[in-house]
Formats: structure tokens, sequence, C-alpha cells
């Protein structure tokens, strides 16, 4: 019954304690606290995607959870899956390709699209639209992006 | 926006959550998954006093079979029941509707039990139960009480649940042999809230149906059965002059609402191509 509450949670294999408002979400504590910005905010009500991170292996949204509710749990950002190498090879696949304008959506889009990957490595091109779906980018048109992510399958599993 | 403040509880039982349901009453609201409640609380759709998160209460969660019956655990989330061997063999019905309900984020966090107190008209799950037959499991300090789907949901966002009451458990029977179902919605965009949709099910053996039940999604303040069109095709089969009448026939049947994209005759003509399908479905 508390407003705010002292919470341990692991960030990007960091352990980190802070005492956190209840009602801030888990972007905004990511954003703010930790001063970790690569995780976006854009609609606030989980239709665009843009906050997705990594919580205990799957991906969430970070406007919709608080940071509170994440106490024990190990969440993972665009910064942690970025600098282990994790999505060094999609990420090289969206520069080659196009498959961003502004970046907005990217983080997000990435954190999606390699849950795809370890959840279906053989996935379609439709697959992969069916992924992304809810994760909204207003300057590819999305062709691009399934290219990029098509291409780093294809070379993922000729490489398994 | 940022959600307005609140106090918060995380519950670490069942008897905690009575607890503070008995202090807070209607000024409290339960967290399950957070997918419907977070984005209200940010939209500022809603202010109550107190959070109580039941999302820890991990003994909630689950899919089991028993005695003929599926029994969900309310925290169940929609990725657990898509990925459920249990319900694709028993319930498929419940694994072809995971495919409609939001994006993957949302339904790794969304939870069966949410989705059912939430009662959204063009929602999935409570067109589901209704025509499974389930029975909702209904905890409160004084007891445990079983309501029907038919009966739980009682309006736009009005169900049976009372302010002191959780949803722990849906109960489902395993229909059995020769039944056939068929999932189908549309909606502008993958993921979307539903335009309309429509859970069937029926026994099948050669041309004959019987025991048709289908109910409808966003067609009305609640899951709508449609008694008198699944009557209509058990009498007269699968033709295309049994199709023609009951479209008809649904038409009196469905009381869908206008919104921004659809009006009530796009609704109801969707509804009516969405049964032509289904009733394929099942025949095929």
């Amino acid at each position: 019954m508390d407003t705010i509450i002292e919470t341990t949670l692991t960030i990007n294999g960091e352990s980190v304690t802070r005492r956190i408002p209840v009602r801030q979400n888990l972007v905004d504590f990511l954003r703010e606290e930790i001063g970790l910005t690569g995780t976006h905010i854009g609609c606030e009500h989980g239709v665009c995607g843009a906050c997705t991170v990594r919580v205990d292996g799957k991906i969430v949204r970070g406007c919709l959870m608080l940071a509170v509710q994440a106490d024990g749990r190990n969440v993972e950002t665009i910064e942690g899956l970025s600098d282990s190498g994790e999505i060094a090879d999609l990420q090289d696949a969206f520069h080659k390709r196009n498959a961003l304008q502004c970046g907005f959506c990217t983080p997000g889009m990435l954190l999606t699209v390699q849950d795809l990957a370890l959840q279906n490595p053989q996935a379609t091109r439709e697959q992969i639209r069916e992924h992304i779906s809810g994760n909204y980018c207003r300057c590819t048109g999305y062709q691009a992006i399934v290219d990029a992510v098509e291409t780093t399958l294809i070379a993922r599993n000729s490489k398994a | 926006m940022k959600a307005p403040p609140f106090a918060y509880a995380r519950a670490r039982n069942l008897a905690e959550v009575f607890e503070l349901l008995e202090r807070h009453g209607d000024n409290a609201k339960i967290l399950a998954g957070g997918q419907s409640l977070m984005p209200a609380l940010n939209m500022r759709l809603s202010s109550p006093e107190l959070l109580i998160d039941i999302s820890r209460l991990q003994e909630h969660a689950g899919v089991q079979v028993k005695d003929g019956h599926v029994h969900i655990g309310a925290l169940t989330t929609h990725a657990a029941i898509g990925e459920s061997a249990d319900l694709r063999k028993h319930l498929p019905l419940l694994a072809d509707a995971v495919e409609h309900i939001a994006h993957p984020a949302i339904r790794n966090c969304g939870t069966f039990g949410g989705s059912l107190a939430m009662a959204d008209p063009a929602a999935e799950w409570p067109a589901c139960c209704v025509v499974l037959d389930a029975q909702i499991m209904l905890a409160s300090k004084s007891g445990t009480r079983r309501v029907a789907a038919q009966d739980f949901f009682q309006g736009l966002y009005a169900t049976a649940l009372q302010p002191n009451e959780v949803i722990t458990e849906v109960v489902i029977p395993i229909p059995g042999a020769g039944y056939r179902h068929a999932f189908l919605e549309l909606a502008r965009r993958r993921g979307d809230y539903a335009i309309v949709g429509v859970a069937a099910m029926a026994k099948i053996s050669g041309t004959s149906i019987s025991d048709l039940r289908l109910v409808y999604l966003g067609a009305s303040e609640k899951p709508v059965p449609a008694l008198e069109t699944s009557q209509l095709f058990v009498l007269k089969g699968f033709s295309e002059s049994a199709l023609k009448e009951a479209q008809q026939t649904l038409a009196g049947e469905l009381d869908p609402a206008a919104d921004l994209y659809s009006s009530v005759a796009t609704k109801l003509h969707l509804a009516q191509v969405l049964t032509a399908r289904v009733m394929k479905q099942l025949a095929a």
C-alpha cells in the first residue's frame, strides 16, 4: 500500500536497487532514472511498440508495466542486446537494407524481430510481418524491415 | 499521458487480495497482466486509489486436464494458451483464437482471467467461453462460486463479478467426438480490435449438423449466441438457400454499435460474410 517501493532488478546483467514511485512505468524508469534512452516511448498505451524490452527472456510493452513490477526480474534493453553482440548481424542488415530512416521504432523493432528469430528461425515473410504487427514504423513502409529480417534469418540458418 | 497517482500492493496470496478488496471496495483495481488496465490509467480513463497486483500468484496460472474438463488458471497468459499442447489437443478453438489477440509482446503479459473480467465487447475470450460452455470460478473471502459464461457477461464491460471477488479459474468441458470448431475475425489490421468476429462449434456427422453454436463478438455489448440462426442451419443444413435465410435471421439477432470506422450496416454485413465462411469451414 505504498507509493514508493524499494525495488531490485537486473538491467542488462547489472543488479540495480532504487526507490521507485509506483506509478512510474518501466520505460520512464529506464530512461530517466537509469539513463538508458535507447528504449523509446511513443503512444503510452501499448499500440506503437517503441517501448519494447525483454523481461525474463520475453518481450513486453515497457509502457504497460510498472517499474516496481520488475522487482526481482531480469530486464534487457536495446543497449544490452547491442553491447553483447547478440543482434549485431540484424543491426548490420537493417543498416544495409535501409530498414530505418528516423530510427524511432528501431530499438523496439530489433527486440521484436530477435524474439521471432529465437522462436522461429525459419519464419516466412508473412510470419515476420505478423510478428512485427505491433511495432509501428512511419518511415520505411516495412518492406525494407522484412527484407533485413529475412536476410538475417537466411544467413543465420546457413551458419547453423 | 502518465497514470494518475495510486497506491500499490503486491499480493502474496488470495487472502491478502480479499482483505484489500474488503477494505477498498470499488476504489481498488486488480492488476493482472495490465494490458487493458495500464492503457486505461495512462489515458486517465480510470483513477483507482489502489492497484492490487496479483501477477505473482503464479499458482493461478497454467492449464490442467482433469475428469473430462480443462482448467485454465486466471493468470494464464494469452501466449501460454497458444503454446499449450493440452489446449491444442482438447480445445483447439482457443489456440486458433490466440492469433487474433493483439501482438506477441501483449500476449506475453495479458491474461485469460483479465480479459474475462474486462469484458470488452470486441474481445476473443468472452465469446470463446460462451461457445464452449465455460464455468467461471469466482473467489471471495466467503468462498468460491461458479458462474456459467453465458450468465457472467452482463453488458458493456459489465460482468457478474462482485467488488469483493476475483476470477481464479475457468473450467471448460472437453467436447465429445465429432465436434468441429472455427474462429474467424475481421480487423482493420492484424492484432487490432475486432470489427466483428465469430466463435463456432458443432457436431458434424456426414451432412448433418447438430448442437451448432455460433457466438459473435463485436456484434453487441456482450458476446451474442445467435440461437435462431444456429437452429436454422441445424434444420436445413449447409445449402445456399439455408445460408441466405440464416443471414437474414442473423441480422435480427445482432445489435452492433457503430464506431469511428464501421457503420451498423457494415458490421451486420461483415457478420453475414463471416457466417458464410465459418459454416464452410465447419462443413469442410
